[in-house]
């Protein structure tokens, strides 16, 4: 599900930080899928935004390479209603007039037959007539993006598809000094966009993944060794791709740590699905187990010994008040608790011993914020 | 083998709802063949078509059409085949720059477009490029103006139901950095991609080449039938269509 990046998406930005942001790439080896992704991942944080557990109030979408219909009923049969998605989505259409022909065609017409108004758009669709000018992009962004009803400082979240459309229009630096200005206003919550890496030479790629905290490559399942990519011959390599890839996610901390998360992706339908790859992993080693010589297999005194360690993250049922470590004083009750003083801590799965031996884990949390199991990783917040 | 033949295999590879359809050949293995296959099908069943010629006259594609029963003339005089001859495109442009010859080009489609509409032609219509690489190379090797006009047929497909947009690229002469310019971003857009190219195994008598179609549509109604994405199937060009089939089928 994407699950880390959709996350920090959601919670947003913090005073004084600019704004997290999620680059999704992909390469025509897998055209498809990194949009589909792309698409994914608008409507789930549209669907967080409409639910109110964002701390985005609205979402702007701006599209260049795909109809705002495509992404209304994308989110449609997500399952957000009309109600929500006029409250919280507001899309700008850098697709159907770009350069503002149409707009020519129209005024032209209407000189020769004052002809009939063309059909009038929905409420939440503005058409955007000059892509060329980037200024006037980012105040159209903003000007949606601050229309957004809710008591003090509303934040808002954006989502550019695809940048590749927008650099045959404006140069790097320009569409850079734009996604940064994004980043920097107060009022945006997150931001993520879509880029198609081929299109362009890799510094460029590079550079916009500077400008990102999140990086979500999609990438092919299998790539032909001898001929790389597009060997169209190769039909089987091509449907696996088409239907699989690999997603591969690259989260940049906030103490500078890079977090790697492997997941894959698979189409169901409509949508697709990220799931990630060691859920799979364990499966096949289960499978994988009997065909060893040695017998890897708990027997069934080992098992029930195994069931019977209290797994350190909560007492689980003991009736024991769960304590919390401040990080200043020791807790006055830990001397006395006999489990510690006679014995030392034991490891996770204790050896087979005589059936009332049984195995314990101290586990201490250190705050409430941490939820118990959490992938988080303790130390996030430490400042050294 | 008849019931393979007339084009039925390739009707099966692409599905109804695709909506961009590149067709990719090479110097060996023309993929013309297509088009008039695809502005024969485009015709038939009263459905409408705006042909935006720069490689032929329309004789060429008259004499052609009519050898496979397809008489263009009569189409062409009852309004429902709009031929552009764009073989001088841009001839006068009258000092105004290629991205306002191209401008009027797509007002010009436009209009013939909505012309239908406005009939209220509930049939298919479909814009036939031939070829993009001569429109690139009217427009001074210009390829952002030329995919600019192509954005523009595009947002048409997707404006109006039953409207799509078939365009032929000669692939082989974009090489690998030439192709980021036009090639690739042509790929990106299209629903479906059929691409001709010569045997690898060599030249063979009764076997013209082989035909790839890659279904890249992302909704459901773009998939063909049995969910397959990619077919790849033989083809020999005959006077009065093509036949096709699967490799090995036919000796």
């Amino acid at each position: 599900m994407a699950d880390a990046a959709v996350r920090c998406l959601r919670d947003g930005r913090l005073d004084g930080e600019h704004a997290p942001a999620l680059a999704v790439e992909g390469s025509l080896q897998c055209c498809p899928l990194a949009a589909r992704a792309m698409l994914h991942v608008v409507a789930t944080v549209a669907t967080h935004v409409a639910a109110g557990k964002a701390q985005a109030r609205g979402l702007v979408v701006v599209a260049f390479d795909r109809s705002p219909e495509v992404y209304l009923d994308f989110m449609r049969r997500r399952g957000l209603d009309s109600n929500s998605l006029g409250r919280c989505v507001r899309i700008l259409d850098c697709y159907s007039d770009p350069l503002g022909w149409k707009q020519n065609i129209q005024s032209q017409q209407h000189q020769e037959d004052n002809g009939t108004p063309y059909s009038a758009k929905k409420d939440n669709i503005t058409i955007f007539r000059s892509v060329k000018a980037v200024d006037k992009l980012l105040c159209s962004i903003i000007d949606l993006g601050t229309g957004f009803e809710g008591e003090g400082k509303t934040y808002f979240s954006v989502a550019v598809d695809s940048i590749s459309s927008m650099l045959r229009h404006a140069s790097v630096q320009s569409i850079s000094g734009l996604l940064s200005n994004l980043r920097s206003h107060d009022q945006i919550s997150s931001i993520l966009w879509l880029m198609h890496s081929d299109l362009h030479e890799p510094k460029f790629s590079r550079a916009f993944e500077c400008l990102s905290t999140m990086v979500a490559s999609v990438k092919p399942e299998v790539v032909d060794s001898v001929y790389g990519e597009e060997r169209i011959g190769n039909i089987s390599f091509l449907e696996h791709n088409y239907s699989k890839a690999k997603f591969h996610v690259r989260l940049k901390r906030r103490n500078g740590r890079v977090k790697h998360l492997y997941e894959e992706l698979h189409v169901e339908g409509y949508d697709v699905k990220i799931i990630s790859i060691s859920s799979v992993s364990t499966e096949v080693n289960q499978s994988l187990l009997p065909k060893v010589q040695f017998n890897l297999e708990l027997s069934e005194k080992e098992r029930s010994d195994r069931a019977k360690v209290v797994l350190p993250f909560e007492h689980q049922g003991k009736d024991e008040p769960i304590r919390i470590y401040d990080g200043r004083r020791s807790l006055p009750e830990a001397p006395l608790d006999p489990n510690l003083t006679t014995k030392p801590p034991l490891d996770e799965i204790k050896a087979p011993k005589p059936a009332t031996a049984k195995g314990e884990i101290h586990y201490i949390r250190d705050s409430d914020d941490e939820r118990p199991d959490s992938d988080e990783d303790p130390d996030d917040d430490l400042d050294i | 083998m008849e019931e393979s033949g007339g084009g039925d295999l390739l009707s099966e590879a692409m599905c109804s709802g695709a909506r961009v359809v590149v067709v990719e050949d090479c110097v060996e293995a023309p993929a013309a063949f297509v088009l008039h296959l695809l502005l024969k099908r485009a015709l038939a069943g009263g459905g409408g078509a705006a042909l935006l010629a720069l490689a032929q006259p329309f004789f060429h594609y008259d004499r052609v059409l009519r050898k496979m029963g397809c008489n263009l003339s009569m189409h062409r005089k009852s309004g429902r085949l709009h031929f552009f001859d764009l073989q001088a495109f841009p001839g006068a442009t009258r000092g105004g720059s290629i991205a306002d010859s191209l401008a009027q080009l797509y007002l010009a489609v436009q209009r013939v477009v909505d012309a239908n509409r406005t009939e209220g032609n509930a049939a298919r219509f479909t814009v036939m490029i031939d070829d993009i690489s001569l429109l690139e190379v009217a427009a001074c090797g210009s390829a952002n103006d030329v995919l600019d006009f192509l954005h523009y047929c595009v947002t048409l497909t997707s404006e109006m139901q039953n409207c799509s947009l078939v365009v032929l690229i000669h692939e082989d002469i974009y090489s690998s950095e030439d192709g980021v310019e036009l090639l690739l971003p042509l790929r990106y857009i299209a629903d479906l991609v059929i691409k001709a190219a010569p045997l690898s195994t060599g030249l063979a008598a009764d076997v013209h080449g082989q035909l790839s179609v890659v279904n890249k549509g992302m909704l459901s109604e773009q998939r063909p039938a049995k969910g397959q994405k990619v077919w790849n199937f033989h083809f020999k060009v005959k006077e009065n269509g093509a036949d096709f089939f699967y490799p090995g089928s036919r000796h």
